[in-house]
């Protein structure tokens, strides 16, 4: 092959005449050959350059379109096609010219050789031009009827593809019921093709509703062998849209499915899964469902063997599917350990695996291997590693001694984010286990110097304030923080504010000194609300009555739970519906990503179980609903009251809308406060801390950013995934960007 | 499903650009080359930008890109791009961005074939090449009305995949058992993971339309006192299980899982776990199996590295053949990390060929031949610059590749492979078996001899 390439542009002005010479010898070489030329050799070689060029050299080649439908008519069906691809390129720009192609298509939808047909018939309605929809109408419908499998499949795609330039055209006709009749077809892979057109015309629709019954749905699962593997994919998806009534018809569907587990396809592999995960929520019994489970994990490890997308995406599939069906994948952790040559999307989702599949029996070689992991060089993986120590020392009780002592191992090391993130997790720890570990607080302090985060150093002086009666020089340490407390961002001002009133009341010689400068500094000094508010009720607090005073700030607080990602019951039930899907890799509401998306809900039916959705509300305080749909989040019941145990300060994952102060001891049934007055100061912190975190993450998201991917605004879970910006998700930024 | 295909080189120059759905606009190229190709921050595959979502895989020196709107099925997107590289290699030798420029047309007319509106159609080369051919083989019959619909009912049928014209002389088959063994060992010796990848490839040069049955010593089909219920439960990565143990060394062996090609019913092997089908014609892949018991590991490998002060390390790797003596590898390669400020190194071996490689960072020990139950040593010892900034250096595993005929780690046999065709022809069928290196690593301890890593803090707080 010779195709002249043209050189990518580099001026504009010397391309300009380029493009002209060069568009001028095409045409001249596209009339060249005349009678002599028996095979059109010549004009082959010319429609070839001109192709070549189409994309190349963005749209020059437009100039050419008269000349290029002339050729359209001859007897050779290399050159229609390349004239075909010419006008699906260019229709859209000249629709004018265009039009001089359609009796040509229209002529070739009655072509004697079903491969012309059909390839005019998908030509013709890929032209986004209304004259070209018009002229499909009649034709389609008669080529749905064609004798020819492979034309009566280019016909059912060509009723979803005139739904998406007309819909109200295609509504008025009577075309998706001749589709719908086509699904009798003997044809499977024509069956298919209908499937996957009308879920596509499905997709776009809010007033068609797509149902399968039974009969139809076995049928369907009987033929799945005899189609290709996009085929079955299709099948596969259109089976969600059977509702089961009956569990004995979902239970033998379900079984029917499972061979196709062991496809090498990991779209079939993936859909199938989906597919027997929805029918699972219509069968009853331990047993069945248990048996299914089991046949869900290999497949699912067997993908990580595919190439690394595919991994990741089985992957973000099994963090799902673990979550719904925690039976899944309870055989060996190892299979997720990390190869040194992951690359770095697949690591950080195996990591969040393995801090979901941990526990007390496996935790000793999960620790050997996150302690591998944190001498990597990947700052970002090895701060995932570190935290994921930190996080199963809450998670795991009697793991937490182990975890500590790996966690001081590493900040021997003295390597700075180590440090930093060590100390976040250690504060933590702390916090879950008041009193058993305080004997480490002088190992963590002997790092104060490396700390230069923010998030780092609003830990370690909470540390300091929290304990400041067991640190000798407490006084010391906060006063070098705040010789720069002004340079600091709020997150550590009001880390700082608390930690000095508490200093203050444990030590208050050594506090006195300290306490007025930083409350002057709160109240007079910041414009941050927050940190002026906060000062405020310390200072009155402290004037009015110190013992009180030393109750409500020093007293008990109940420890914190672990952290877990874990999705909100909806939000889960959604994207099991959706397993294999883009959405899986978000592991967000779908409609936050894809606002388009039409919602998937689980039907209700004689059949339908519900009892593991209501096992999943207890954790339902996990999710973290973004701030921007604090409406939302409020109605989610059962999550309050256990916020308010649970969220006192800062954990660092979560950033949650501040739940609402209880008005009295009545409302907050959760809270074991010794009094009546400890239970309103611990619901009071509590509410501070909280409004405090998320004042603190949300800057958070403005300065540590620095260098990395665009931060988004949505939580920061472990399931946040790299690439993806919000910002740019939805309202207008979009529509600029995209549209055109 | 698919709004668009794009191909793009490394420079970010889009080759191929088409549109599948009126919502995949010319100017989405530029985002991509803008957001993914020269945005050094992108780690993902998968970027979602608005409605927009760009799916991509790198393969040689070009990007293939999927555009995607709204929530589409990630599997099949990745899929399909796979299989447009395994297209373009059965097409042009190799996809890359010279092929992508020699073959413009046919790469768009391929694009036109295998995707309608978006959704992947048939993609199986063997039927593709009836009818879209590179200028080498004519396509003389689509032009004709009656081969034209031989072509499509091929394309539509339930075999999809093969002709039912095929003829050969003598009819053979060659069936390779390919194994891929997986090893992570700890710096204290113990196997953290061993697995197997395995694949079957077969070559089929069979006539006509043959049904062929092909048989493994897989422990659930040899052992017909299993009941259904263990069937659901092959293994559970438990290597303790004595009486799994026992049952494996009388010779038979727990696949934990298998996928098959498109053209073996899985019907059947779901049921009874025959492996039954029609093959393509030439070159496919049968299946690939994973297998976690007892893996047998074909070499040892026994790493000491000292850090002598800061200024030299030390190493004594040993490595031991754990195969029959009649047995041999080939192409052992040790690649045995080094600190990133090395100087220079010496190494002594006692078998093979070692050298430095400074832009790995690795010294490379390689052996040409290493028979079963040998055992050899490697010392060496890398001098070191100082270097005012101490750069990181995560200590990589010591990794191992090899290849090793007539040996499988898991302990795979085929036992049978039988035709049946019409015609009842005698056909001749070859077996060959081959283990290599998947990701084989050792990690290692790393001893300090004497002194610390210096460490400047980097504190700019004033007291």
């Amino acid at each position: 092959m010779f195709i002249g390439i043209a050189p990518y542009p580099s001026f504009h002005g010397s391309r300009l005449r380029n493009t002209q010479g060069k568009v001028a010898e095409l045409r001249q070489e596209l009339s060249s050959g005349g009678k002599k030329d028996k095979n059109y050799s010549a004009k082959k070689i010319a429609l070839k350059k001109i192709v070549a060029n189409m994309t190349m050299s963005n749209n020059d080649m437009v100039a050419l379109f008269p000349d290029v439908i002339g050729c359209m008519n001859l007897p050779s069906l290399e050159i229609k096609k390349m004239c075909f691809l010419f006008l699906v390129n260019y229709s859209r720009m000249k629709p004018e010219v265009a039009l001089k192609a359609l009796p040509i298509l229209v002529d070739d939808m009655g072509d004697d050789n079903p491969l012309v047909r059909a390839l005019a018939l998908r030509t013709i309605s890929y032209v986004h031009v209304r004259e070209f929809v018009e002229a499909t109408f009649q034709p389609v419908k008669r080529l749905m009827q064609d004798n020819d499998p492979y034309v009566r499949k280019t016909a059912a795609f060509c009723v979803a593809k005139l739904y998406e330039h007309d819909k109200k055209m295609v509504e008025n006709s009577d075309l998706i019921d001749r589709l719908n009749r086509m699904l009798k077809d003997e044809n499977p892979t024509v069956v298919s093709s209908v499937l996957a057109s009308l879920v596509d015309i499905w997709g776009r629709s809010e007033s068609i509703s797509l149902t399968i019954d039974y009969v139809s749905a076995s049928k369907l699962v009987s033929i799945l062998a005899d189609c290709s593997e996009w085929g079955q994919t299709y099948i596969l998806e259109a089976l969600m849209a059977y509702v089961p009534q009956d569990s004995a018809e979902a239970l033998l569907l379900a079984e029917r499915v499972a061979p196709r587990l062991s496809h090498s396809n990991s779209a079939v592999v993936l859909t199938s899964c989906r597919v027997i995960l929805y029918l699972m929520n219509y069968i009853p019994g331990e047993k069945h469902i248990t048996s299914l489970c089991k046949k869900l994990s290999p497949p699912l490890v067997t993908l990580l063997s595919k190439p690394p997308e595919v991994q990741y995406l089985a992957l973000r599939n099994a963090i799902l599917i673990l979550q719904k069906r925690p039976e899944v994948l309870r055989n060996d952790i190892r299979v997720f350990f990390c190869n040194y040559n992951d690359p770095i999307y697949v690591k950080v989702t195996k990591l969040e695996l393995m801090f979901m599949l941990t526990t007390k029996e496996n935790i000793p070689i999960v620790l050997a291997e996150l302690r591998e992991y944190a001498t990597e060089i990947d700052v970002h993986f090895v701060r995932k590693a570190v935290r994921a120590i930190g996080k199963l020392a809450i998670k795991i009780e009697s793991a937490a001694k182990q975890c500590i002592e790996t966690l001081l191992e590493l900040v021997d090391a003295k390597i700075p984010y180590i440090v930093q993130e060590a100390t976040v997790v250690i504060r933590n720890i702390f916090r879950k286990y008041p009193n058993q570990y305080e004997s480490i607080i002088s190992h963590v302090i002997r790092n104060i110097d490396d700390l230069d985060e923010p998030e780092a150093k609003a830990a370690v002086i909470w540390i300091i304030g929290q304990y400041a009666d067991r640190i000798d020089n407490s006084d010391g340490l906060l006063q070098d923080y705040l010789a720069t407390f002004h340079d600091e961002t709020v997150e550590v001002q009001l880390a700082l504010l608390t930690a000095t009133v508490k200093l203050f009341i444990q030590r208050p010689t050594k506090g006195q000194k300290l306490v007025p400068q930083v409350l002057k500094w709160c109240t007079e000094e910041t414009d941050d609300p927050d940190l002026r508010d906060r000062g405020y009720m310390y200072w009155r607090l402290l004037s009015t009555d110190p013992a009180t005073a030393k109750q409500v700030v020093m007293g008990q607080k109940p420890p914190i739970t672990a952290e877990s990602e874990k999705l909100d019951p909806r939000t889960l039930e959604e994207l099991c519906l959706n397993v294999g899907t883009l959405a899986t890799v978000y592991l967000k509401p779908i409609h936050q990503v894809f606002r388009a998306a039409r919602p998937r809900r689980l039907l209700p039916s004689p059949a339908l179980q519900r009892s593991h959705i209501d096992d999943g509300t207890g954790n339902m305080l996990e999710y973290n609903p973004p701030s921007a749909n604090m409406a939302a989040a409020s109605t989610s019941n059962s999550g309050l009251a256990t916020i308010i145990t649970t969220g006192d300060p800062v954990t660092p994952m979560y950033n949650g809308p501040p739940p609402p102060l209880p008005v009295g001891p009545g409302t907050n049934p959760a809270t074991t406060g010794p009094s009546n007055m400890n239970e309103a100061a611990d619901a009071a912190d509590a509410y501070f801390s909280g409004i405090g975190s998320q004042q603190m993450a949300s800057l958070d998201l403005d300065g540590a950013g620095g260098g990395g991917a665009p931060q988004t605004q949505y939580v920061v879970t472990q399931n946040q995934q790299q690439g993806y910006q919000p910002q740019l998700a939805g309202g207008a930024a979009t529509g600029e960007l995209l549209l055109l | 499903m698919l709004s668009g295909i794009l191909i793009f080189n490394q420079k970010g120059e889009n080759l191929i650009f088409r549109a599948f759905r009126s919502d995949c606009r010319p100017r989405l190229a530029d985002i991509f080359r803008i957001q993914v190709i020269s945005n050094p921050q992108v780690r993902s595959p998968i970027l979602t930008l608005g409605s927009t979502t760009f799916s991509h895989v790198k393969h040689e020196n070009i990007y293939l890109v999927a555009v995607t709107k709204s929530n589409a099925n990630a599997a099949l997107v990745f899929e399909f791009l796979y299989r447009l590289v395994m297209l373009g290699k059965s097409y042009f030798g190799k996809l890359d961005e010279e092929a992508v420029k020699n073959n413009f047309v046919l790469i768009y007319e391929l694009l036109d074939e295998i995707l309608d509106f978006g959704y992947p159609q048939n993609t199986d080369p063997d039927t593709l090449k009836m009818y879209i051919t590179t200028e080498g083989v004519k396509s003389a019959i689509t032009n004709n009305p009656t081969d034209s619909s031989r072509i499509t009912q091929q394309a539509t049928g339930a075999i999809s995949w093969r002709r039912s014209d095929i003829k050969y002389r003598k009819n053979e088959a060659f069936v390779d058992v390919i194994e891929d063994v997986n090893l992570l060992m700890s710096a204290t010796g113990t196997v953290l993971r061993a697995d197997v990848n395995g694949q079957i490839v077969m070559r089929a040069y069979l006539s006509g339309t043959p049904e062929c049955k092909f048989g493994l010593n897989d422990r659930l089909l040899l052992d017909t006192g299993e009941t259904s219920s263990n069937m659901n439960n092959p293994g559970g990565g438990n290597g303790l299980n004595t009486s799994k143990t026992t049952r494996a060394a009388a010779g038979s062996v727990t696949l934990e899982d298998c996928q098959f090609h498109q053209c073996v019913k899985l019907g059947r092997f779901d049921a009874d776990r025959i492996i039954s089908f029609v093959p393509p014609d030439g070159e496919f892949e049968l299946m690939r199996y994973r297998a976690t018991e007892n893996v047998n590991l074909p070499f040892k490998v026994h790493p000491i590295v000292r850090e002598i002060g800061t200024t030299k390390v030390e190493y004594s790797v040993a490595i031991k053949a754990n195969y029959s003596s009649k047995l041999f590898a080939t192409n052992v390669v040790i690649r045995i990390p080094t600190p990133l400020n090395t100087a220079k190194t010496t190494e002594r071996t006692s078998q093979g060929r070692a050298k430095y490689e400074p832009e790995q960072n690795n010294i490379v020990w390689k052996i040409a031949r290493f028979s079963g139950q040998s055992e050899y040593v490697l010392n060496a010892e890398a001098t070191l610059t100082t270097m005012t900034h101490q750069k990181a250096w995560s200590r990589p595993p010591l990794s191992l590749s090899f290849s090793l005929l007539m040996f499988t780690s898991s302990g795979l046999l085929v036992r049978y492979l039988k035709v049946f065709e019409k015609n009842n022809y005698s056909s001749v069928k070859w077996v060959r078996y081959m283990t290599r290196a998947g990701s084989y690593e050792i990690r290692y301890v790393f001893y300090l001899s004497a002194g610390v890593m210096a460490f400047v803090a980097n504190s700019n707080r004033f007291v």
